[in-house]
């Protein structure tokens, strides 16, 4: 198993944060917007040094939304930041035909998806976005795993012609990833090459991807581990090339198992190799409010279950 | 500007246009169509600054107008055909299968003129008001333009947008809505009343206008040259104007009935005896 180190743990917010500072100071047609959530998505530094460029809307979001449609007529690529329940589903129809079905070149940000956002509770912690968002034709799904990656991925989608969902989180995690690893848009990143099983996580769930291959190696299993951080389009060379390796393969997400990434493997599998699968995620249910490992741990999304999964799928091979 | 009889010709024509096109594919929605006729002919024949010749999303340095109630895209794709963005032969293709002329107005399949997908109602302001703000940032002293229907404005998200527009000055814009009192289940007054608009608008901190006569292509075109005067003045502009649903065919005025129906045959016929052919049929 490839040995991962990180110095800090760092949330991945912030890593949107430094990356829209970035495109601030790089790209004057980007702009963004905010629904009076500018501390919690880390947009201050944006806005203070490029204040004409930045659009407070208030709490609006579907007026945000339009408002970032509009934006693009004229050659702005509007960025647009609430919590991933503003951003996806209280605005659902706005993005579909304002900017999916319109073809409008707006980035979607959202902060504070699934469990991790903790003790707000259920009303506030979206486990659905991903699948809401990658059911639209033509938009682009992204949820990276660290401060790292999230800074990066913001850079990569402003060059990206097209709407893009870029989720991100509330706690800090493992910083681990190379700072100066570029970021491809659909572009599965190898984690640790295996043969016994492919695990592939996305978001917060790669690190303990990680750590489950750290202890399936002490256990004799040799895991191959992806890290999908672009859930659309879906990396199908690399998911398909790892799988004719191993023969089964364990997904997991902090979202709803309905619409989630492993959902899009399994559609992948089924039509070129039926393969056995197992489902790191959460199983048809609301969050509710908790210390964000508390309810990692309550909801099945933890080492352990990314563990007891590889060992079930295993056997089904 | 063209003449104003010039521009009631090509309004009949227009409305001649109307009429056929839901009659041919027996849907869409001729009532709201016919209502906004004079003031889409109106925009696009005088009041804006356009180039249909030469059509691009980004619009730069050109006027932008954005249909919110893109059920009424029959008047929309008659108007932009018949001053150049597509040949007039196409509307012929209006709701056929394969057709750029969706029943809904899109960008999806590149019809020059339109910048934006509409018909799930009330996002039209919201976009408007961004495509405004590019235009301040592009220091691009052209005018915004939309146009609402009076039952859209009970969406919510018309409400967000006025009050975004005040509170940040998006003074390079003119909304119309269109004020025929009437929606699919009834009299707007019945259905959900709107109480007094001018004082809505005038309390979320709109300069707001009223045209009396949307039908009269004078009065269209005083109330535009009167909200034009607004420009720049620090506040959004509403231009609410008065209109009859269906205007222009007798049997289709007075009801809320033909607001999303098409005439028959029959009906067609005594339509078009009252709509002179002024520019040629498509």
């Amino acid at each position: 198993m490839k040995k991962y180190t990180y110095t800090e743990k760092k949330d991945t917010r912030s890593g949107f944060g430094a990356g829209l500072q970035q495109l601030g100071q790089t790209n004057p047609n980007v702009v963004a917007l905010c629904a009076d959530l500018i501390g919690s998505l880390k947009m201050d530094a944006f806005k203070a040094e490029n204040p004409d460029r930045f659009f407070q809307v208030g709490i609006a979001e579907a007026n945000m939304i339009g408002i970032a449609a509009g934006l693009t007529i004229g050659g702005k690529i509007p960025f647009t930041g609430t919590f991933a329940n503003f951003s996806t589903g209280r605005v659902y129809d706005q993005i579909r035909q304002s900017v999916a079905y319109s073809g409008k070149n707006v980035k979607i940000c959202a902060s504070h998806a699934g469990l991790t956002l903790g003790e707000d509770g259920a009303t506030h912690q979206i486990l659905e976005d991903i699948g809401l968002m990658k059911m639209l034709p033509h938009m682009c799904v992204i949820n990276p795993c660290d401060y790292n990656q999230t800074k990066a991925a913001t850079i990569a989608i402003a060059d990206y012609e097209g709407p893009v969902y870029l989720r991100f989180g509330r706690p800090t995690v493992p910083n681990f990833t190379p700072a100066d690893q570029k970021f491809e848009i659909g572009k599965a990143v190898m984690l640790n090459e295996g043969t016994d099983v492919t695990i592939i996580a996305t978001g917060h769930l790669v690190w303990k991807a990680i750590e489950a291959g750290e202890k399936l190696t002490e256990q004799g299993i040799s895991a191959e581990i992806i890290n999908i951080h672009t859930i659309k389009p879906l990396d199908n060379e690399a998911i398909l090339k790892s799988i004719a390796k191993t023969k089964c393969v364990v997904t997991a997400e902090e979202h709803q198992m309905n619409g989630g990434l492993g959902d899009s493997v399994a559609q992948l599998l089924s039509r070129h190799t039926p393969t056995p699968q197992e489902f790191v995620a959460v199983d048809d249910s609301f969050g509710e409010s908790g210390t964000p490992d508390e309810l990692m741990t309550k909801y099945k999304l933890d080492t352990i279950d990314i563990l007891n999964a590889v060992h079930k799928v295993i056997k089904r091979k | 500007m063209a003449d104003i009889l010039q521009l009631q010709k090509l309004s009949t024509q227009v409305r001649r246009d109307i009429v056929r096109m839901v009659h041919a594919v027996s849907s869409g929605h001729p009532g709201g169509s016919l209502g906004c006729t004079d003031f889409l002919v109106a925009l696009y024949n005088g009041v804006m600054t356009h180039n249909p010749k030469n059509f691009t999303m980004d619009g730069k340095n050109e006027d932008l107008f954005f249909l919110s109630n893109g059920h009424i895209s029959p008047v929309y794709y008659s108007v932009l055909a018949r001053c150049g963005y597509f040949p007039v032969e196409e509307l012929k293709t209006f709701r056929r299968l394969n057709t750029r002329l969706q029943g809904h107005p899109t960008t999806h399949d590149h019809l020059p003129g339109v910048r934006i997908a509409s018909g799930s109602l009330g996002q039209g302001m919201s976009v408007a008001i961004g495509a405004a703000l590019t235009k301040k940032l592009n220091k691009d002293n052209s005018i915004i333009y939309s146009l609402h229907g009076d039952g859209e404005l009970q969406e919510g998200q018309i409400w967000e947008a006025a009050l975004y527009a005040s509170a940040n000055k998006v003074d390079n814009y003119i909304a119309t809505i269109d004020y025929n009192g009437r929606q699919i289940d009834g009299d707007v007054e019945n259905v959900l009343s709107l109480g007094n608009l001018k004082a809505k608008f005038e309390a979320f901190g709109w300069q707001v206008i009223e045209t009396e006569k949307g039908n009269d292509m004078a009065s269209v075109i005083e109330g535009l040259a009167k909200a034009k005067t607004f420009i720049g003045k620090g506040k959004p502009i509403m231009n609410i104007m008065k209109t009859e649903m269906g205007a222009g065919v007798d049997y289709m005025m007075g009801t809320h009935k033909w607001h999303g129906s098409a005439p028959n045959d029959e009906q067609l016929a005594k339509a078009l005896g009252q709509l002179e052919e002024t520019l040629g049929d498509y």
